[in-house]
């Protein structure tokens, strides 16, 4: 019955987690870790990491990798839906809200609020990434390039994001 | 709710959001972008607002510029990773359950597939120099998208004080005090339902 519990165990994660993939880390240690000891310590701090620097939500890579441990490649698929089922209930459910209310004067009152907050929140995430990717001269530089690509050459995101890993690639090994 | 902002927005390949009227979203469509913005969206969530920003907004003009913001507030508010939660509010608006389901199915497949091949080659992957340096290079980049993602999605929104004075306190917040997102974005809707009109009123009671 491992797969049942997999998917129970990071369902709770999933349900938890509020505000992004780093809230959930702490919940995973309780439950994956403490709760269930289905991995050490070592384990997961080697799982944070990899969940960092590969491409996808967090949330979601780290529950691929701890399921993909325990039970091979169904336990990494079984625990990757049990994170995301709660969010798909949920927003389906608040969708499905906002749709029934489209046109009320509250939720245009509630929009007023939320609409600023939400800039607010995205600039947080700029300055909690700053925080651990501008370190040095040569990271600034880095940045200064990218903001160069960005706001003069208008170029993708994605496109910018494969120039500078390939970039780092040369400047940083 | 009504002006577009049609005035600095860039419509590409004929398809831009000039008209107002959504372009049809297939299933397939909404699949493959969320498979590449899913595929793209390297350390955490936020990474994918710039991404989805360009693809749903910009390029292919599903949603408009006011309703992606409150997009991004459903999918701070309810718990679960932003980039899935995104997925489903956006696959929903357009398609409906499938749309849901198609969507969450393109944004998560790049990780499963990605993260079963590193776990399969983890000990070579996680000691090579050139990985960590690719990702060095990144991050600083990262920085750059989030921010201008921030001043996109912010041009329309921040217009008086405000509103200026809600988003300097809800970035405070949660950047220097960490406080939940969840949190600051309910705080912000109740006090948006309880003031008179913050849209009105230009800043009086900043």
């Amino acid at each position: 019955m491992i797969l049942l519990n997999l998917y129970l165990s990071f369902a709770k994660v999933g349900l938890f987690t509020f505000g992004g993939g780093y809230a959930m880390l702490p919940l995973i240690e309780s439950e994956i870790i403490h709760g269930r000891g289905w991995l050490t310590v070592r384990e997961f701090t080697d799982i944070v990491a990899i969940a960092e620097v590969t491409p996808g939500p967090i949330a979601v890579n780290s529950a691929t990798f701890v399921g993909y441990r325990l039970a091979g490649v169904l336990g990494g698929i079984v625990a990757t839906l049990g994170v995301v089922t709660p969010s798909v209930v949920i927003v389906l459910a608040l969708a499905m809200l906002a749709k029934r209310f489209e046109n009320s004067a509250g939720l245009a009152r509630v929009k007023s609020g939320m609409r600023p907050a939400v800039v607010g929140l995205i600039a947080a995430a700029a300055l909690t990434v700053a925080r651990v990717a501008l370190v040095d001269l040569k990271s600034m530089m880095m940045a200064a390039a990218a903001a160069l690509l960005v706001f003069k050459v208008k170029l993708d995101p994605i496109v910018v994001l494969a120039i500078s890993g390939l970039l780092g690639a040369i400047i940083f090994s | 709710m009504d002006s577009r902002f049609a005035a600095d927005s860039e419509p590409c390949e004929g398809h831009g959001p000039k008209t107002g009227v959504p372009p049809e979203a297939s299933i397939a469509a909404l699949f493959w972008t969320f498979f590449r913005i899913g595929a793209f969206t390297i350390g955490g969530g936020y990474v994918m607002v710039p991404l989805i920003q360009r693809d749903i907004v910009e390029r292919r003009g599903w949603i408009d510029k006011d309703s992606f913001v409150d997009v991004l507030a459903i999918a701070q508010t309810a718990p679960g990773p932003l980039a899935v939660n995104t997925a489903v509010y956006v696959g929903y608006t357009l398609r409906g359950i499938w749309g849901a389901m198609a969507s969450v199915a393109g944004c998560i497949l790049p990780s499963i597939i990605i993260i079963l091949v590193v776990a399969a080659l983890f000990d070579q992957i996680s000691s090579s120099n050139y990985v960590q340096a690719a990702f060095a290079g990144i991050r600083p980049a990262v920085v750059v998208l989030i921010v201008s993602a921030a001043i996109k999605i912010g041009r329309p929104v921040v217009r008086s004080r405000v509103e200026l004075s809600l988003a300097a306190a809800a970035m405070v917040l949660v950047a220097f005090v960490r406080v939940s997102p969840a949190l600051v974005v309910t705080a912000a809707a109740a006090y948006g339902l309880l003031a008179r009109s913050t849209a009105d009123n230009g800043g009086k009671d900043a």
